[in-house]
Parts: structure tokens; sequence; C-alpha cells
């Protein structure tokens, strides 16, 4: 009986690990997430208010960090510099000239940077920041004098395989395109390090030279407080000589204005990865219900003999609640250890990407620390609370009976009520796809939330025919192996389906991200098809806009008959920002947009307009309609034709030669190619990616290869997905493993009654193998059912944007596959334990 | 009633059989020693005060475990060279089991369970025996029935029934009425019985019930890992008084130790 009793107490250490280490990987991608949003936004802090001076006059109307490709034109001339400087309120006043869209070409010619991080160019002053200390710090060599001279970051040397007095190549976005300049020094932000971005630092004049065409002016001026001047001083002494277009504004505002920014684009970030450690920790916490229920069912005759006696039912269920906490407290340790490793690893994933995040801004602060504890233990306690209840109603005469498994309710109950709740849900998906109000995307959302934990409440009743399937499928394949494991499978439904839940609720997500991804892939194929009604597009892989010379060189290729060009800006209509694109002549040649009212032909101050866009301004074809650009120039319009919305044009439309008048920079955004008739389409393709090589922002497509550079933006946001969710079916596989060597534990006595029988360890290995699967396969099953269902109905609620519906039918059956996979994966640990029983203890009457 | 012991070669044989558990000082001899043979188509009995070794014996005879030294032989077979694999398939082909309790699969039928053994090893039932042996155990109304259905007594026969159905060339059967009451006891031991006498099985019983012996022709004393006496076709007041004796000699020598 001491053995008995020995070998419960090293079994059941197994079982807690094995459930805490759901815990664990649940806690550690939480605090992960939670140390590496710290180190994100701290790493951008200190660069923000590390590079900001005490003041900054600029032109009005623009955010330090919200240029979006866009620049202005407006420009301040150095008088008001020397005025600004002789204010006795200011210490000095420097002058900044900004550069967007200038592009590093490495040593070989191919870009650097470009998808991620942007790359900044400005000229160097010696402005101090806010704390008085120098913005920028060199790493080596000097700053640049002369205007043919420019330091960059050490990472955009190195990557670019350059050393100091190499000349460095580099494409300007106006003008002549190809530049070279010599690198005299390497620099980084004070702050430490760039986060990713490129930066180009000229002499002023350099600087100048690239983005004013020589002209003796500034983009802004960076102000320094005399001693004993606060900001706001500074500021309104700065205005009195601000000329009009300007204002000035304290350097706390610009740095919270940049941080506003940044902290948009970083919330997406967090929050997108927040979400799928929150799926983490739920199916960890299926997985603790599970474990939990099985251990106060192993243990009921020790927890009556507890009851028998005296303890309270109370005590019985603290017991059991106290040895959640325990577990679960050394649990989260561990998980918040392995989440700051975590971190480290997310940090080096989007440093390859572009993303550099500091190594030492990634640090366990106290909220993280404490959210970590909190949502480990939170959620053990919850989930352990029901079999902790159910532990101390085991009746104290259970501890006399030979058989002592706690009573079982039928499962009639849960169906019915499971049946009404996922009613319910249909309902409200319902109201969702037929248009109730709100975003209907929300309400299909709501009635996944409530389908997906009831159907993971119901598996154990949902699951059965899948089970049964199973049951004569292994038979059928395995005979009498099989079938004992299919009978294995269905014997505690309950537990078979708890853990297939945890397994389901990851496919679930998975199924409903992969329709949605088909459907977006297909949808786009279609727009692709119908849109794209040029022979060639030529674009940057970020959609900034590049030099007008690319399209002057691919004019004068062989076979190519017009080259449309095509500039998107944004502008302000009443309190809003909309995309406005400027179009020339050649566009009405090659698109035939969809006009609801109108024309299509621009003819002087006149515009397009968008179907929605119209709506919103209650615009109709005659109306009248202001731009404001962000230089703050204005042009009044006229509403010429109203089109359906479609993706060759923004919001407004209007002729290219316009937005001169604006005040916008002439560059290109989007050139579309049509050849001379008879012309050979795969020749010219190829003259044209010879004609832009040495511009390698911009690329040239045919229709194939657009719609194939979309599919895979969109991949690779789809593999990122599943890449988080895999930790998700880790947790999954985790719970198979436990319930299975719970199972192996209890079924001992059956296990040596088969060996002793005539079952080889072979045989027994491949029914435990054989029930993981089936337990697997129900986990999928469910799961891609509840996905397909979710993300054809999501489909339908979004399908303005996602015109056509997709099923990713070969990757379902991967996910089967894959399924049957982890199934026979997640048996290895408990098969070998149950062939290794000794047949003697296993039959040894107690 | 005579039997004459054929001559032929035994269904098992243990040769010098020894079980040592531990080592040196510490050292439990389970055996010490055994030779036995058990002659095809008779009922044995063995019968020991606990800690005798009869287990041990049974489970070394049933290729459960493995002796320290010693061998043993099943129809012919040394089960000392066999290795897993093949002392399971020897189990399946060769050996029935009863045990004392817990004998079936819960989430099989009683007739799946009757087959069981047959289809692991992948072999067809003779079906013209196993209506026989299932009109034996009386059970053929039963047959659709998962064991939680069935009571203790008929849960043995099933189990009698499993052992003989894949025709063994020896049944062992441990305590296989310790947990019934005597009417169900009787009927599967009335069932033993007659599968030696009308089907020429070859069945062993450990047991400790002088009632159980009695039904056997010949039942066999073990005490301290050896054999100490045996008696042919044993009567229950003789079985007894062995026992007693035996009893009385343990006691002797645990009070002298």
């Amino acid at each position: 009986m001491l053995k008995l009793t020995l070998r419960n107490l090293v079994a059941r250490k197994v079982r807690l690990v094995m459930s805490g280490l759901a815990i664990v990987l649940g806690v550690a991608f939480l605090s992960g997430v939670l140390v590496f949003s710290n180190g994100l936004s701290s790493t951008f802090d200190s660069i923000i208010y590390s590079s900001t001076p005490d003041g900054v006059v600029r032109a009005e109307q623009t955010a330090s960090f919200d240029a979006g490709g866009a620049t202005t034109s407006q420009t301040i001339s150095p008088e008001v510099v020397d005025r600004l400087a002789a204010l006795p309120e200011v210490a000095r006043a420097d002058g900044d000239v900004v550069g967007v869209g200038m592009s590093l070409l490495a040593s070989d010619g191919t870009l650097i940077g470009g998808t991620g991080a942007p790359t900044l160019a400005f000229n160097h002053t010696d402005t101090p920041n806010m704390a008085g200390e120098p913005p920028m710090l060199l790493t080596s060599g000097r700053w640049p004098t002369a205007p043919d001279e420019v330091v960059l970051d050490d990472a955009a040397a190195d990557n670019g395989d350059y050393a100091l007095g190499d000349e460095v190549k580099l494409l300007a976005p106006f003008g002549k395109s190809q530049r070279t300049a010599t690198l005299v020094g390497t620099a980084e932000f004070n702050g430490g390090g760039t986060a990713g971005a490129t930066l180009l630092v000229f002499s002023t004049q350099g600087a100048q030279d690239l983005f004013l065409d020589g002209a003796d002016a500034f983009h802004q001026i960076s102000l320094t407080a005399a001693d004993g001047v606060s900001q706001e001083q500074l500021a309104e002494a700065a205005a009195t000589v601000a000329p009009s277009g300007f204002e000035a504004v304290t350097g706390d505002q610009v740095a919270e204005e940049s941080q506003d920014a940044v902290g948009q684009f970083l919330d997406v970030i967090s929050t997108f990865l927040l979400v799928f450690a929150i799926i983490a920790v739920i199916v960890g916490g299926f997985i603790i219900v599970n474990t939990f229920t099985i251990l106060v069912a192993q243990r009921s005759r020790e927890l009556a003999l507890l009851r028998a006696l005296g303890a309270s039912r109370r005590q019985v269920t603290q017991s059991v609640l106290l040895e959640a906490v325990v577990m679960s407290a050394v649990a989260a340790t561990i998980g918040i250890g392995l989440g700051w490793l975590l971190a480290r690893g997310l940090a080096a994933l989007f440093r390859a990407v572009g993303l550099d995040i500091a190594g030492d801004t990634l640090t366990l602060d106290a909220p993280a620390v404490v959210i970590s504890y909190a949502v480990g233990i939170g959620v053990t306690l919850v989930a352990a609370f029901l079999p902790a209840r159910r532990a101390g109603k085991v009746a104290p005469v259970a501890a006399m009976r030979a058989d002592a498994a706690p009573e079982r309710h039928s499962l009639r109950r849960r169906t019915i009520i499971g049946g009404a709740v996922m009613a319910l849900g249909a309902l409200i998906a319902a109201v969702g796809v037929l248009g109730g109000p709100g975003p209907d995307a929300l309400w299909v959302g709501i009635a996944a939330a409530i389908w997906i934990l009831t159907a993971a409440g119901i598996s154990s009743v949902i699951g059965r025919p899948v089970l049964v399937l199973c049951r004569g499928l292994f038979g059928r394949l395995f005979g009498t192996t099989g079938r004992l494991a299919g009978e294995n499978a269905l014997r505690d439904p309950r537990r078979t389906g708890a853990t297939a839940s945890a397994l389901m609720i990851g496919l679930a997500l998975v199924s409903c991200i992969g329709v949605l991804a088909a459907s977006l892939n297909t949808s786009v194929d279609d727009v692709v098809d119908e849109q794209f009604t040029a022979d060639f597009l030529v674009q940057s892989s970020n959609f900034l806009p590049f030099s007008t010379v690319v399209g002057d060189d691919l004019e004068k290729v062989d076979g190519v008959a017009t080259v449309s060009r095509q500039q998107w800006t944004a502008a302000q209509v009443d309190d809003s920002t909309v995309f406005v694109t400027g179009n020339d002549a050649g566009f009405d040649d090659i698109y035939d947009l969809d006009v609801t009212d109108g024309r299509q032909q621009l003819q002087g101050k006149e515009a397009l307009v968008t179907t929605g866009f119209a709506d919103d301004h209650g615009l109709e074809v005659g109306a009248p309609l202001k731009l404001t650009f962000l230089a703050g120039k204005a042009l009044d319009l006229e509403v010429a034709g109203i089109i359906e919305g479609s993706e060759t044009t923004g919001d407004v439309s209007i002729p290219l030669d316009l937005l001169a008048d604006g005040g916008v920079p002439r560059q290109d955004t989007s050139l579309s190619i049509l050849l001379e008739p008879g012309a050979d389409a795969v020749a010219v393709g190829k003259a044209l990616d010879d004609a832009v090589a040495p511009t390698p922002v911009v690329a040239v497509y045919d229709k194939q290869e657009f719609a194939d550079s979309i599919r895979d933006q969109v991949n690779q946001l789809l593999y990122m997905i599943y890449g988080l969710l895999a930790l998700a079916i880790v947790i999954a596989v985790i719970g198979i493993v436990n319930t299975l060597g719970l199972s192996v534990i209890e079924r001992t006595r059956e296990i040596g009654l088969l060996r002793a029988i005539g079952m080889s360890r072979a045989r027994l290995r491949r029914m435990i193998t054989l029930e993981s699967v089936a337990i697997a396969v129900l986990g999928a099953l469910l799961g891609m059912a509840l996905g397909l269902v979710i993300g054809v109905l999501l489909r339908q609620s979004l399908k303005d944007n996602l015109t056509s519906l997709g099923l990713p039918l070969g990757q379902l059956v991967v996910f089967l596959v894959i399924a049957v996979v982890v199934g026979v994966l997640a048996a290895i640990v408990p098969a070998v334990r149950a062939s290794r029983l000794n047949v003697l203890d296993a039959i040894a009457t107690e | 009633m005579t039997v004459t012991p054929p001559a032929a070669s035994p269904a098992a044989r243990a040769v010098d059989l020894r079980k040592t558990y531990g080592s040196g000082d510490s050292a439990v001899h389970a055996l010490a020693g055994v030779s036995l043979d058990l002659e095809a188509g008779r009922f044995t009995a063995i019968m020991g005060p606990s800690g005798s070794g009869k287990s041990t014996l049974m489970h070394c005879m049933a290729a459960l475990d493995t002796p320290t030294e010693g061998s043993v032989e099943v129809g012919g077979t040394d089960l000392g060279r066999l290795k897993d694999k093949e002392l399971t398939a020897l189990r399946r082909e060769r050996i029935g089991f009863v045990f004392q309790a817990f004998n079936l699969i819960p989430t099989l039928t009683a007739s799946e369970n009757i087959l069981l053994p047959l289809n692991l090893a992948g072999r067809k039932p003779d079906r013209q025996w196993l209506d026989t042996v299932i009109d034996a155990v009386g059970l053929r109304d039963r047959l659709d029935h998962r064991p939680t259905e069935l009571s203790g007594g008929q849960q043995q026969r099933v189990a009698c029934a499993r052992a003989l159905a894949s025709q063994p060339s020896i049944v062992f059967a441990d305590e296989p009425t310790g947990n019934l009451d005597s009417t169900s006891g009787a009927e599967v031991l009335s069932f033993l019985r007659r599968s030696v006498d009308d089907f020429g099985q070859t069945v062993v019983m450990v047991t400790h019930d002088a009632v159980a012996a009695s039904y056997c022709d010949r039942v066999v004393f073990l005490a301290d890992g050896l054999v100490v006496d045996e008696i042919q076709d044993p009567q229950r007041e003789q079985i007894l008084e062995h026992m007693t004796r035996l009893q009385e000699l343990a006691a002797a020598r645990s009070t002298r130790a």
C-alpha cells in the first residue's frame, strides 16, 4: 500500500508539472509580450525625447512623424532664423531641412531598409535636446561639412558595406534620382540606436541641395531656450516672429505628437501580440480545468476519507484550491522568467524585419510582473474552482465504496443549455449577416466567441459522432487494438471533449483566419482582374512616391506606348483627411472607372469623388469641393463625376498638374504602362525591369506579378498569425499528453490485464496512440467546422472589402494531417509509460 | 476414482525454480527451488499460507514473471529462451488466465472479451468450440452485455470462457472464487472441473480455500518457497488438516525466529 501511495505521489507530481506547463507557457507568452511592448515604447520614447529641442517653429498642420510620404513645399527663410535667434528668450535657433523619401543603396546597388522602419534624412545642427544634450552622438568619423558628405547610422553603414571615405549610393525622391555622397562618419540617436530607422545626415547645404533644389531655406526651425526661459515662454516669444502659415510649439508638444503617432503604430503591434497571449492563456485554462477534474476524480476516495474523518466541504474545496494556487504561483514564476527570454526572441524577430529594439529596454517592470502573476494565478483559480467544488461534494460514504468514481449527472441538461446558447449565438450572427446596427463583423465576432466557448462546454455531446466514427474506422483499420482505442476515447466523453476543446479553440481560430485570408486572396485576384487594365504597373514596395525621373526613363523604352502617371497625397476636407490622387491625361486611356454620375474625364479645376466620399460629404455632380493640402494651400474644385470606389484611385481624383498649385512637390506614386500594339510583352517587360534596376525602390509588375505581390503580403501576415497560434496548439498538445497520462494511471489494471492475456507492448502503444489521435482529430474537426462557419460568416459581414469567398480546402486537409501528427506525438510519452508498466504490478490486487 | 497421470510430457514444468527479491542479508527467497510437473488434462490446486510463494510460482509458470534461477516449460517450450514479444504471444496462444478480480475490459461486451485473445492473435475462432464453451458457462443470453451489467459470478464465468476460447495448453486461475459468494463460486468451480473432465483441459488454480481445492485432482502445498506436501484426489477435511499443520509449522518457526 505504501508502494502504491509513493507511486501515486510521484505520478501526481508529474501530473502537476504537466498541467503547470500549460500555465507556464501561457504566462510566458503574456509576460513576454508585456516586456516586449515596454521595450518597444521605451525605445521610441527615449529616441523621441533625446532628439527633440526646447521648441520648434514649423508649418501649420504638420506633425513631426506624420509625413506619410507627403512633404510640404513651404519653407522658412534664413532671416527668420536670425530674427528668432535675436530674441532674448532664445539661446540659439537652427534651421532644419528634412527630407522624406530618400533611400540608401548598399554598395552592390540593393536597397537598404525600405520595407520596415523609415529612412530619415536631415541636416546636422548642434541644437541641443530638451535636456541640453546633443540629440545625436558620433560613433566614428566626423559630422558632414561639405555638401557631398554624409553620415550614416552604424547599422546602415554595416549593411551597405560602406567604410569611412567610401562613396555612398543614394536615391533621391525628386529629380535626378541617383546621387552619391562621401561617408565621413557614423552616428546614432543620443537615446540609443535608431530603432531600426536608417539615418542620412547631411550638412545644411547638402540637405538644401537635395531637398530644396539648392535654395537657402529651411522646413522648420529648432529653438533652444535661454537660461531660465520655459518652453511655453519660448514658444510664445517665437510665435511673435513666426511668419504666417507657421506656428511655434514647445518641445514637449512635439514629443507628445510624435509619441501619439508612433504610439498608434506600437499599440497595434502590442495589441496584436496580446490577443494571442490571451488565447494561449484561455487554452491553458481549459487544460487546468480538465487536469483538476481528473485529479479530483482519481482522489475521490482520499477526499471522501477526509470528509469521513470530519473535514468540512469547505476545507476539502479549499485544499484543492490551495493546491491550484501553489502550482500556479510556481508555474507563473517560471513563466515570467521564460517570458523575459521570449521578449528577447520577439525583439530579435522584429529586428530581422527592421524594427530594432534596444536590448537594455527589455526589462521586467512591476506592472508586467503583477499582471503576469495575477493572470496566471487567476486563470488557474477560476479553472480549478468547479473541480474543487466537486471535490467538496464527494460523499463521505464514498470512502467505503469499492468503486469510488463520483456520480455523474446526465449530459442531457448540458446538451439542452448548450444547444440554447448555440442558438442564441446563431441569432446574434444572423443580426450581423443581415445588417443589424453597428459593425456587422462585431456581431459575428460576438457570436463566434459564444459558439467557441459553448462548443468547448458541450464538446462531450457534439463530439460523440466523430468519436463513434473514429472507433469504426480504427476498428476496421487496426482490428481489436483500434476498436479498444475507439472505446477508450468514448468511455469518458467529458474528459475526451474537454481535452479536445483546447485544440478546437486553436484550430477554430486558425481555420477562420485561413478562410479570411483565402477570401482576401481571391478578392484581390478579382479586383486585379477587373481593375488592372494596364500592361505594366510601376510602384514602390511601400507605396511611397518616387522621382519622376523613373517615368522619364521608362517612356524611352522601346515598345512603350503610354506611361500614365499618378501621384497620391493627402488633403483635408472639412475636418477629415482623405487620399487624393492626381491623374495625368493618359489615365483615362488605360482605366475605365465605374462612373455612377457625371463623367470620368476631367477638365481644369474638376474632381472625381467616390460614392462613399460623396455620401459622407453630401456631394453631387457640380458641387464645389475645397481641398486643403499639407502645405496649407487650398484648391477650389468642382465635382465632375462620381465613381464607385476602386483600388486605382483615392477618395478624390484631380488632374495631376493641379497638385503643384496645392503646394505638393511633384513625384510619382504609380506609373501605368501601355505597350504599342504588337509589342512583345516579355521582351518589353525585361527592358522595363532593366530600366528601373538602378532605382530598387520601385518595381515593374505585370498583372500576375502584381497579384502575387499582394498575395505574398497577405500570406506573410497569415503565417505570422499561424506562428502565434502555434503556441496555443502546443499548449493543447500538452493537454492531450496530460489527459492520456492520467488515463493510463487510471487504467493501470486494465492495461495489466491486456498485457497478461496477450497484448504486445507495440499494440498497447498503438492503442494509446490511436486514442490520442481520436482526441486530436475530434478537436481538429470541431475546430475546423466552427472556424469555417465563423470565417464564412465574417467574410459575409465584410463583403464590401472581401468581395468573394475563398475556402482554403488544401490547408484544411493539412490541418487534419497535422492534428493526426499532433495526436501521435502527444501519445509518445504516455504510450511508452503504459507499455513499460510491470504486468505483475498492474494486475496485483490491492 | 483413479486418474492415471499420462506418460507424455506435462503441460507445464518447473525445474529448481528460484525467485529472490533483494540481495545479501535482506534477500527474500519467494521461491527457494521448486520443481513441479503439471500433468496435462488434470485440475491442480496450489495451496499454502500467504507468503508461501504460491502466487510467485504461478506468475513464473504463466510467463508473467521471470525466475531468478531455474527453468519453466510450457507445452514443451522453454520460457527462459523467449523475449518479451514471444512471451506475449505465448500467453496469448498457449495460456488462459482467470484472475481474482478485474478480469474483463469494461469497454467491451462479454463476447468481445471472450474473443479478445483470439482477436489479438489474429486467429479465427473455432465456432463450434466457442459455442460449446459459451453453452458450458451458460451465458448465451448475456453475450452483448458489458461487464458492468453482469454480476460478479457472471463476470468470472465470462473470464473462464475467455481462458478456454483459444484452447490453450494450460489455464491458470488465481483465486478465481476469491471475490464471489459461495453459490457463484461453486458455479465457476464446476465449470473448471467440467472443462477438465469433458474437454481434457489442463487447469492450475491458486487458492487458499479448502472447498475450492476439493474440486481438484491434486493439491500441491507450498511453504517458504518450497513444495512441502501434496495430496491426490483430496477431500475437504484432508486439505484442512494439511493446511492447519502447515500453519502451525509456520507459526512455530516464526516464534523461534
